[in-house]
């Protein structure tokens, strides 16, 4: 039952990010960016390094960006995971 | 000692990330009315990740947190009482939440071994808070109060105008417990954010009544309260011809002289003081 659950947070307004987080047997992250060409390799840092710090690798994570910057992301990856469940 | 006071909506990214080029005094990152009940989690997170990310902040940072009341009053403390941040504002304010919150922030400070002591702006918005407000200004910590007009006039059941008639005992009574205890007077917003004429009006007025501040729920506020309450050239003139006359009246042992036909003693020379101090502190003038 949880494997169907989803923790969705953020928008796709400008400067923010729409993160979507649920659980997987493996890490997976998925990004789309307006501005992947130049941020796709930091954001993604930004996610894995989050994750770590929060000690959480069976998650799949997808960030649809619209040029949110670094603190925007930990936020709306956190709040994600609190919306899953795996975070309190 | 501030001027104007800016509301940023606490899951707004876009405003976080520009909050310090809008040249206020303070900016108010709000979890409270600006944030919707299902994104108050949220909001949370995004301030306090953003105060993690910011060094070196110009403006002084205040959260206004969810009312003592609210299932959310805790957690947001929790989140965002540090080092990085100067002020909690709090809504709905009385003399009972506001010492709880005195009693919450000692012990939060506490057990983050914090360096400063953080400062509380209690919101009067309430009539009970408004007959209760020379003990609340009086209180530890609480440097400045808030009048909260929107609230306050639904709770008085009367019609909120742009002339503001129905707030005036109000601003009154807050001006005076302010002064009374030498802490910032803050006016309520002008919310018509598209009126300047109607903003400049108001503000000129809150100002004559002595309130030292106000907020803006619009950046596009913010020069023209900036204006309003930094002291004008006129004053800062007379208040530095008053200073240069105090100290030549002190070398001949006067207490008392006269200064352009005009009597000059105590209180003339204590607001020639503040002037000038305001005057510097907001860099209208040299040190």
């Amino acid at each position: 039952m949880n494997n169907l659950k989803v923790g969705i947070a953020g928008t796709i307004e400008s400067n923010d990010c729409l993160i979507s987080v649920m659980y997987s047997d493996e890490l997976i992250i998925e990004i789309n960016s307006v501005v992947f060409d130049f941020f796709g390799e930091q954001i993604h840092t930004v996610i894995s390094d989050t994750l770590k710090e929060l000690n959480i690798q069976n998650v799949k994570v997808v960030c649809q960006d619209k040029g949110a910057l670094d603190f925007t992301i930990k936020a709306r990856l956190q709040s994600a995971l609190e919306r899953l469940g795996v975070l309190k | 000692m501030r001027r104007s006071l800016l509301f940023i909506p606490g899951n707004n990214p876009s405003m976080l990330r520009n909050a310090d080029i809008f040249l206020a005094d303070g900016i108010i990152l709000d979890l409270e009315d600006a944030v919707s009940v299902s994104e108050k989690d949220a909001a949370r997170d995004l301030v306090k990740s953003f105060l993690l990310s910011i060094k070196n902040y110009s403006s002084e940072i205040i959260i206004r947190i969810n009312g003592f009341d609210t299932p959310f009053y805790l957690n947001d403390l929790e989140a965002v009482v540090s080092d990085k941040i100067d002020t909690i504002m709090l809504p709905k304010a009385t003399i009972e939440s506001t010492k709880a919150l005195i009693n919450e922030l000692s012990k939060i400070e506490k057990k983050k071994n914090l360096k400063k002591k953080i400062a509380i702006i209690p919101i009067i918005e309430l009539a009970i808070s408004l007959i209760q407000v020379d003990e609340i200004a009086a209180l530890d910590r609480v440097n400045g109060i808030l009048l909260g007009a929107e609230d306050l006039t639904s709770d008085l059941e009367v019609k909120r105008t742009k002339e503001g008639t129905e707030i005036f005992y109000a601003r009154s009574r807050v001006v005076v417990s302010c002064k009374a205890y030498q802490i910032d007077a803050i006016d309520t917003p002008f919310t018509d954010v598209n009126n300047d004429a109607g903003l400049l009006r108001d503000a000129s007025f809150s100002k004559s009544l002595g309130m030292n501040a106000k907020s803006a729920i619009h950046p596009n506020q913010i020069n023209i309260i900036n204006e309003v309450y930094s002291p004008s050239e006129d004053e800062i003139n007379w208040a530095k011809k008053v200073l240069l006359a105090t100290e030549e009246a002190k070398k001949k042992n006067l207490g008392v002289f006269s200064l352009d036909g005009k009597m000059v003693d105590k209180p003339i020379i204590s607001r020639a003081e503040k002037i000038i101090k305001k005057a510097i502190k907001f860099k209208l003038i040299e040190e």
